[in-house]
């Protein structure tokens, strides 16, 4: 029989590119069971990651405002939800939020910028400039990861200050991190 | 001979009679008001805001419960501005989640202007469409015992568009606040876990 020579030594480290598995880990280190999402291009990765674990239930949402709901509806529950959507889904969070303050539930949400650095697509525009600012007024603290090397620790503490301290934690993901898309791109797709 | 309309307060009553370890998310305006009037409970979620989301709400505290049963009554306004989130359920098919609809096809807390409803748009069919096993339009009260059933012990997702007299009533308030509607559910249904998490 072959015996394994790894040692247990914990998790191997994660490459620098691949942040998306570096948050799949701390989501599944924070103890996150449920995880809701829109589709974006930039958490294609972080998306396939989160249904092929067994200890993760993954739920594809209409629009993201479901998706303050369904975390809400889980924290009732005695569940932790986090959240990944595209900045524009943002927007169509707003109302729902406020319930997240007035209740005080905890929600970790995983933001993938557009509108930022070098968007080719002027309609991205407005509300990726305006995320920072609306996710604030909100109540929603921000936390921005704008290097893929700082995406793991920002996610790892914005994990610890949504479950930990109650509160609804933003981390924006730099379009610098996710790189620029183009009509090409698209495309080729 | 057409049956006799239904009242929306004794509806509510009707589904929530011995309720028992039945979880409950009551949505925005009237259909809060009448969970109340049935008598208020920890295990009672009165939403205050978030309209459209109380079967999202439902959802997730169905995918967290499994060994639960819970059941969302709402109205027709609010399930309108959350249509989404019936395709959501359809996809999921929790079999402990129900949905019901107390439709009297009017906004009740704005000056009683029409729903879609009113013009005919047909909610039951519409959750039928989604991916719901089931979905029924009850228009005679002599079918609510069934439906109480089928929310205590169908296979879900379950749906029902009730309908309803339009009437203005008194109302009868559940606690407004918050984090006393959530820490009291929380507590009532996960103990001293709920303080520790």
């Amino acid at each position: 029989m072959a015996v394994s020579k790894k040692k247990a030594t914990g998790p191997a480290a994660v490459p620098r590119a691949d942040w998306p598995l570096g948050i799949h880990r701390t989501l599944a280190a924070s103890q996150v069971r449920l995880v809701g999402y829109v589709p974006d291009a930039g958490h294609k990765r972080l998306i396939e990651l989160c249904h092929a674990d067994r200890g993760m239930q993954s739920v594809v949402l209409s629009t993201e405002e479901e998706g303050v709901g369904l975390a809400a509806g889980a924290w009732l529950g005695g569940t932790r939800a986090a959240l990944l959507m595209q900045s524009s889904g943002v927007g169509n969070c707003i109302n729902a939020l406020g319930m997240l303050r007035e209740c005080r539930i905890p929600l970790l949400m995983l933001v993938t910028m557009r509108g930022q650095f070098g968007e080719f697509n002027p309609w991205q525009v407005p509300m990726g400039q305006a995320t920072p600012a609306v996710l604030s007024a909100m109540g929603v603290v921000v936390h921005e990861a704008n290097s893929a090397d700082a995406v793991a620790p920002a996610v790892e503490t914005a994990a610890r200050l949504a479950y930990g301290s109650y509160q609804a934690v933003a981390v924006l993901i730099s379009q610098a991190v996710i790189g620029i898309k183009s009509f090409q791109e698209q495309r080729s797709q | 001979m057409k049956p006799a309309p239904m009242q929306r307060r004794s509806v509510v009553r009707a589904l929530l009679k011995d309720r028992g370890r039945l979880l409950v998310v009551a949505g925005l305006g009237s259909t809060a008001w009448d969970c109340t009037a049935a008598g208020d409970s920890p295990l009672t979620f009165p939403l205050w805001g978030a309209m459209g989301n109380a079967a999202m709400i439902g959802l997730g505290l169905a995918l967290a419960q499994p060994g639960r049963r819970v059941l969302v009554i709402t109205g027709d306004g609010e399930m309108l501005m959350g249509l989404g989130s019936l395709a959501t359920i359809g996809v999921q098919k929790p079999r402990n989640l129900s949905v019901v609809v107390i439709d009297n096809e009017r906004y009740g807390e704005t000056g009683m202007q029409a729903t879609h409803t009113a013009s005919g748009v047909d909610l039951s069919t519409t959750a039928l469409a989604c991916g719901f096993g089931a979905a029924a339009l009850v228009r005679e009260a002599r079918a609510l015992p069934a439906l109480r059933k089928a929310i205590h012990a169908g296979a879900g997702p379950l749906f029902a568009q009730v309908k309803v007299v339009a009437e203005k009533l008194p109302l009868v308030l559940p606690p407004r606040e918050g984090g006393v509607l959530k820490s009291r559910f929380r507590k009532a249904l996960l103990g001293k876990a709920a303080d520790l998490d």
